[in-house]
């Protein structure tokens, strides 16, 4: 079954359309990396997929109900879906353990002693047990990093998107993050990543998805997509990072 | 705000600024604080000598300052701004909270909530348009003259109730400023966990908005702690109406400094609590690098 389908997804911020018709589908276990230049639409459509932007045309469905009917409601579509951003977002003036809880026991009702067991259990799992007690801003960013993607991972979403995860992070740091994502895709997480790590998309995704203007220009496994691009824009784009040594 | 545009980098100067609570001293150690000690000398005497000299002097020493009068109007006076400063705790409680229920009306988003945000805006126009003194004669007179059953007759009760409505439309103003210094990403981020809008305004956008707003917070409430003298109009005796009444009998004005000196024991430790505020937050952000 589909974990995730996109029908003619459109969406514009006034007359600019930035998504233009995007049809796509994630199976269950599926790692989706969308890639393309900035601009092309990744970040709106992964905030489209969680309601945190309105469409302005088409449909989303998550295992199989659609999310973006009439009446839905958005939070609990939301706790269903976990996202990480760029800029990691975490509430500066929450600990480690507090950002990783507030979702759990204000959304999910768990108590307090079951929240933190199960934010434990996270943080010890990607090396951030001895962090709990330490505000964000004492952290790398790396490490806040790490603990944004806990949070999401603390609502036991269905689906995780991560949008840009290692663009902010310094270059030593970005390994750390990626193999966390890495061990999330071994686990079988569904993800659909935007990511401008090339070589990173090629280790992880089971497609990759080329993003231009909008649409979706052109879709394959990974092999298909760098090692022989159809489309011209595509290799266009991949030329282009090769020359910045990004792959 | 008096005093940013001399604000200085170095860290030294910024200590000593802050146990100072803004008053800054040039040159460096113990030579600086010399040369500000002789420089104050300087200038007091300056204007002690012109002020004795004026034709007027002799007069307005008998009149304002004679300790004998300070003194025995003194007690009578404390006595009466126990109610200045009954009205400025009472009142401060319900402006913190009214207020906040005005800034957050003011931040919903979305063409539903059009009518509240314009109640909001229309209600912290007038609060802050119409004077005080107006707004406290208007309900101090009016709304006991209404007679209505159930309803306070008390003129402190009404005067409160002024105050009240005029400083949460500056106290509204404060919070929204910081409600709107809050990144969208935050609500992004605590929307995306699922949280409604509701428990992300309450558990991530006000607990960092207030944070932020506290030292201007205070200063409105130096302010309001000022203005529970406006209550004199209603002909309450509180403590300037005791001033007066004490200098009507006398026949001269010390009673009005030993007010001042009552409201300038409380307003100006609140004032160098906020500077202190305020160049302690400059700091952390300073530390932490974050463009909040």
């Amino acid at each position: 079954m589909s974990a995730l389908r996109l029908e003619g997804v459109r969406k514009s911020f006034g007359e600019h359309e930035v998504l233009r018709g995007i049809d796509l589908e994630l199976d269950d276990h599926e790692v989706v990396c969308l890639i393309g230049a900035s601009g092309s639409g990744k970040s709106t459509l992964l905030r489209c997929v969680n309601l945190l932007e309105p469409l302005n045309g088409g449909r989303i469905f998550l295992g199989g109900e659609e999310i973006t009917r009439h009446g839905v409601d958005a939070n609990d579509v939301r706790r269903r879906i976990g996202i990480v951003f760029q800029a990691f977002n975490l509430f500066p003036h929450m600990t480690v353990l507090r950002n990783v809880t507030l979702a759990p026991r204000d959304v999910l009702k768990l108590s307090r002693a079951e929240a933190e067991a199960r934010a434990l259990e996270l943080l010890g799992r990607f090396g951030l047990a001895d962090r709990r007690d330490e505000y964000p801003d004492r952290l790398s960013g790396g490490q806040q990093q790490r603990v944004a993607i806990v949070r999401a991972l603390a609502m036991r979403p269905e689906l995780m998107l991560l949008d840009e995860v290692t663009s902010a992070l310094d270059p030593e740091l970005v390994a750390e993050v990626l193999s966390v994502i890495r061990e999330l895709a071994e686990g079988g997480m569904t993800m659909l990543i935007a990511t401008h790590e090339m070589s990173f998309a090629r280790d992880i995704a089971s497609r990759v998805c080329f993003l231009d203007d909008g649409q979706i220009l052109e879709q394959g496994s990974p092999r298909e997509i760098f090692a022989s691009p159809k489309e011209a824009r595509t290799q266009q784009f991949l030329e282009r990072i090769i020359e910045a040594g990004r792959l | 705000m008096a005093g940013e545009g001399d604000r200085r980098s170095d860290p030294e100067v910024e200590r000593r600024s802050r146990l100072l609570g803004g008053l800054h001293f040039e040159g460096e150690g113990a030579r600086g604080v010399a040369i500000a000690l002789l420089s104050t000398a300087v200038f007091l005497t300056v204007v002690i000598v012109a002020v004795t000299q004026s034709a007027g002097w002799p007069e307005v020493k008998r009149t304002f300052f004679d300790w004998g009068d300070i003194s025995s109007s003194f007690p009578d006076i404390a006595r009466a701004f126990k109610l200045n400063v009954e009205i400025f705790l009472v009142c401060e409680v319900f402006i913190l909270i009214f207020a906040l229920v005005i800034a957050v009306l003011r931040s919903l988003p979305g063409p539903a909530f059009f009518p509240l945000r314009a109640l909001a805006i229309i209600y912290s126009d007038l609060a802050r348009g119409v004077p005080t003194i107006l707004v406290i004669a208007l309900l101090g007179f009016g709304a006991p003259a209404l007679q209505l059953t159930g309803v306070p007759r008390s003129r402190v009760f009404w005067a409160g109730v002024g105050l009240i409505l005029v400083y949460s439309g500056y106290v509204a103003e404060v919070y929204r400023a910081g409600i709107e210094s809050v990144h969208p990403s935050q609500e992004a981020a605590a929307r995306s966990l699922g949280l409604s809008r509701f428990q992300a305004l309450r558990r991530v956008i006000l607990p960092q908005a207030i944070r932020r707003v506290i030292p201007p917070l205070l200063n409105d409430f130096i302010g309001l702690q000022k203005d529970t003298a406006l209550v004199s109009t209603l002909g309450v005796v509180e403590a300037f109406n005791q001033a007066n009444i004490d200098s009507a009998a006398t026949f001269t004005y010390g009673s009005y400094l030993a007010a001042a000196a009552l409201f300038v024991a409380i307003t100006i430790p609140l004032a160098r609590l906020t500077d202190w505020l305020i160049a302690r937050d400059r700091q952390k952000r300073q530390a932490s690098g974050a463009v909040a």
